[in-house]
């Protein structure tokens, strides 16, 4: 049997959105796929070295609160200063003690399993992002070269 | 519970690492040998199912005791 393949494209740079990609990645990987992933726009922030990735509950009405929260402190009050820092260590919390993983951590595995990193070179250029703050192993490429993979493949996401 | 070769205790795991780090120990294994995988996540129990589907490894036993998750696979 010839081996499937995935194709992603990464276009959100929030913490929670970080993960779908990395985790849909190492399962097909394990399943046996070949798989690609396309950063593009904010996505590119997930191949920081150093991971700076936040969760905000701003235009999102679908997050869950801590204690009531938007209760307390409806949209205006989400705007606070440090409101956006709380979250975030919230939503880490809670992520380390249900056993979930840390990006860091997915996106290792993806890499052990040699899932293909390739940022999009218009947005390194047009956001003047470092590579070299970028961890090692990425290719950079255009819209072209992804669909010369995501043509052939048999699932393809848009993330 | 039938005999085992290797033994992966994957309790308080969440989706997707148990299937990840039972990838990897299969990798170290030689075929026919037999994994016995513990875990808490209520998920992997259909996870696991389709894992051996999907690979090709066969799922000899999954039951549930004590709460937790058992699952024993055998590599192709």
């Amino acid at each position: 049997m010839e081996q499937k393949k995935l194709a992603i494209i990464a276009t959100k740079g929030s913490l929670d959105w970080a993960y779908p990609p990395f985790i849909l990645a190492s399962t097909a990987a394990a399943l046996g796929y070949e798989v690609q992933i396309f950063f593009t726009f904010y996505g590119l922030q997930l191949l920081k070295k150093d991971l700076a990735l936040e969760v905000t509950p701003l235009g999102n009405p679908g997050m869950p609160m801590p204690m009531g929260m938007d209760k307390w402190f409806p949209v205006l009050g989400l705007t606070l200063p440090g409101m956006q820092g709380m979250m975030t260590s919230m939503m880490k919390a809670k992520m380390k003690k249900k056993g979930v993983a840390s990006i860091e951590d997915l996106r290792e595995l993806c890499q052990e399993a040699e899932v293909k990193f390739i940022a999009c070179q218009m947005t390194v250029d047009l956001f003047e992002l470092n590579p070299a703050e970028f961890i090692d192993g990425v290719e950079y490429a255009g819209a072209a070269a992804f669909f010369e993979f995501a043509g052939e493949s048999d699932i393809c996401l848009y993330i | 519970m039938a005999a085992f070769d290797q033994e992966l205790d994957a309790s308080g795991l969440n989706c997707p690492l148990p299937i990840l780090r039972a990838k990897k120990t299969l990798n170290s294994m030689a075929s026919g040998q037999v994994l016995h995988i513990i875990a808490t996540d209520p998920g992997s129990v259909k996870d696991f199912d389709a894992f051996a589907k999907q690979t090709g490894n066969e799922l000899m036993e999954s039951k549930e005791e004590g709460g937790k998750f058992h699952f024993l696979i055998k590599k192709s």
